[in-house]
């Protein structure tokens, strides 16, 4: 076993030595070129490399992956918009968008308003610190760490037994002699994945408002106190205006994951018990199935869904980095 | 939201020293929201955001048969600790499985690496190319680059599996021949880097054309060739970015199921360790002493990073947040 770890940390650490050294040796050449050519070059050795990468492994990829939504499932076969229509008519496809769009309304929300609570709370109290770095914890967790970790809290036994499942052992605590099989029961199951997406991106949600916040001029909130305004006022007609921007970014950035979700769907239940979603089912099509035409098509969905959420969030990145 | 303040003032934030004070607005806002109950509320959360991580190491630490037996939470009342499970999820395996997680381990660190170093390099030097070096087009390059950051990955999966299985081909023509890279780690890494490129070229771009002009200009009238002038100044100078973005990936990259999943399969020759936890979260569910061991070791490393560089982690994780 230790001759294996020898042999694969040999080929990582020489495919990293050979890259290095094969650079150095490009720079090392191309920088003794002088005259007409030596700016030409420098932009080629410079850029090339990326450019090509960005070529062979997005652009042209995409453009295909558009292509052969309109093929059948082994793409020999011009089939046109019949994959999207099956998407949108098929029953299944349908409770699969359907919980989609569950996901993309309750997580952002959810996530982004625990996050504006923590980080108007957190503030007062001492040791704030230790409170942020917790509950941020999460986001530094793989989402498959993170779903094992949801699915030992979702352990269901025979409520005679002796139980393991912290969830299932609260409710009997709390006198409720029958809990149900967490997982399994559908729709409560869709909701209790969604738990696990809340709880790895509130900790982002809080830091970034509390960001904002902070960045709030002192004098607007000065004269708004002279005028009068005190606490839930304050908070609806200055505090809340002033980070609008904010939190419409923190809710598409969450939208944005939520919408591109597949690890926790793939741990957790593999898509099965009515928790199925588009990224994960597109998984599923293409690499399960072997369909790559509706794979495809459900990628390009997915494509057309991100579109408008990334397109406003640079944008607004862009903007407001324009205007300082 | 700019993105410099929310990077500074989240840094500050994220350092468990309390902020200095001084803000009087920002204090009245606060004080409206001031009361115990508020107090209270963050410490619940907080206890509610950390029990289950909690749980999984303590289930981990326990001997197999409390763990089947006993509920988590009456190991502070009993306490057996052991190391066994890590030892026998490492080496054993257990239940059926050949060897443990030790060579998938050995595999994630080994994918990691490279796959960090690879997209850094060549990112800055791109972003060095668009910032310092002028030439006509560079604007609409740097734009291009920048706004491909909106395609999801899932656009290139099939593609590119396609490609590296087979080639690409145009009729009975081969313009790409199969690279029979089957089975080791060249298509993670290349995936990888492949999808890191425009965000990472965005960001460094964003820091390095920041850099102080008569430095790099100065530079250059001494006579350095723009290769000496982005390795003995710009590189320098650009550490900070540099290590924020590699952190990021590096955690992305550990964290990521979808990419490994695609291009490496689930062979222990390849596979990293979020594909094997995900496999024997579906397949090995009741044996939660070797399944919590194991996810733990998959976050240690994550964690570290978390409680050891908070201030790089956190300024890379808000950087990198709408990537995908």
């Amino acid at each position: 076993m230790w001759a294996d770890a020898l042999t694969k940390f040999g080929n990582a650490a020489g495919a990293v030595v050979v890259f290095v050294a094969v650079l150095l040796l490009i720079f090392f050449a191309a920088g003794r070129a002088t005259g007409r050519v030596s700016k030409p070059l420098a932009v080629t050795i410079f850029l090339g490399p990326a450019l090509l990468l960005l070529a062979v492994g997005l652009i042209v990829p995409a453009i295909r992956t558009i292509t052969l939504s309109f093929y059948n499932d082994d793409s020999s076969k011009f089939l046109g918009g019949s994959n999207y229509t099956w998407v949108f008519t098929s029953s299944g496809e349908q409770q699969i968008l359907l919980n989609t769009l569950l996901w993309i309304i309750v997580a952002p929300v959810v996530t982004t308003v625990l996050g504006l609570v923590l980080a108007l709370l957190v503030d007062r109290l001492k040791h704030q610190g230790l409170y942020k770095a917790f509950i941020f914890m999460p986001m530094a967790i793989s989402f498959v760490g993170a779903s094992i970790i949801w699915k030992f809290v979702y352990n269901y036994r025979d409520p005679s037994q002796p139980q393991i499942g912290l969830l299932s052992q609260i409710c009997l605590w709390l006198g409720w002699h029958n809990p149900p099989n967490w997982i399994l029961s559908h729709p409560l199951n869709n909701f209790l994945l969604m738990v696990i997406m809340v709880w790895v991106q509130t900790g982002f949600a809080m830091v970034v408002l509390s960001a904002a916040i902070k960045a709030i001029p002192d004098e607007i909130t000065e004269a708004a106190v002279l005028d009068g305004a005190r606490g839930w006022r304050l908070f609806q007609y200055v505090t809340i205006p002033m980070i609008r921007n904010t939190l419409v970014v923190v809710l598409t950035t969450v939208m944005i994951t939520t919408l591109k979700l597949f690890d926790i769907i793939r741990t957790m239940t593999g898509g099965n018990f009515g928790t199925q979603v588009l990224a994960n089912e597109m998984y599923s099509q293409s690499f399960t199935e072997f369909n790559t035409g509706r794979g495809s098509a459900l990628a390009v969905i997915l494509f057309v869904a991100v579109l408008p959420l990334v397109g406003y969030n640079i944008v607004q990145l862009r903007r407001e980095r324009a205007t300082r | 939201m700019s993105e410099e303040t929310v990077e500074a003032s989240a840094a500050a934030d994220a350092a468990p020293v309390v902020p200095a004070g001084g803000q009087a607005g920002a204090k009245a806002v606060r004080r409206a929201f001031s009361s115990p109950i508020a107090s209270f509320l963050v410490i619940l959360l907080t206890v509610l955001w950390t029990v289950p991580t909690l749980g999984l190491l303590a289930t981990s630490l326990r001997p197999e048969s409390d763990v089947a037996q006993t509920g988590w939470w009456t190991f502070f009342a009993h306490p057996g600790i052991t190391l066994s499970n890590y030892h026998d999820v490492l080496f054993n395996g257990g239940f059926g499985v050949q060897n443990g997680l030790m060579p998938y381990l050995i595999n994630s660190l080994a994918i990691t690496v490279p796959a960090t170093i690879f997209p850094l390099a060549l990112a800055s030097m791109a972003a060095y190319a668009l910032a310092w070096v002028r030439f006509r087009g560079s604007d609409v390059i740097f734009f291009l680059i920048f706004a491909l950051q909106v395609v999801p990955l899932q656009m290139a999966l099939v593609p590119l599996l396609q490609l590296y299985s087979g080639g690409a081909h145009i009729g009975s023509a081969t313009i790409f021949p199969s690279l029979g890279l089957g089975g080791t780690y060249a298509p993670v890494w290349i995936s990888h880097t492949m999808f890191a490129l425009p965000l990472a070229v965005f960001l460094l771009h964003n820091f390095i054309a920041q850099l102080p002009r008569d430095l790099i200009e100065a530079a250059r009238v001494d006579g350095a060739s723009h290769f000496r002038v982005f390795r003995s100044v710009v590189l320098p100078l650009a550490t900070p970015a540099l290590a924020s973005f590699a952190i990021f990936q590096f955690l992305w990259v550990w964290n990521d199921l979808l990419v490994a999943l695609t291009f490496a399969g689930g062979t222990p020759e390849v596979a990293p360790l979020t594909v094997r936890l995900a496999q024997l979260s579906g397949s090995f569910g009741d044996h939660w002493e070797i399944l919590t061991a194991g996810a733990f070791i998959s976050i240690i490393i994550p964690l570290a990073v978390f409680f050891g560089l908070q201030r790089y982690f956190v300024r890379g994780l808000l950087a990198g947040s709408v990537k995908g």
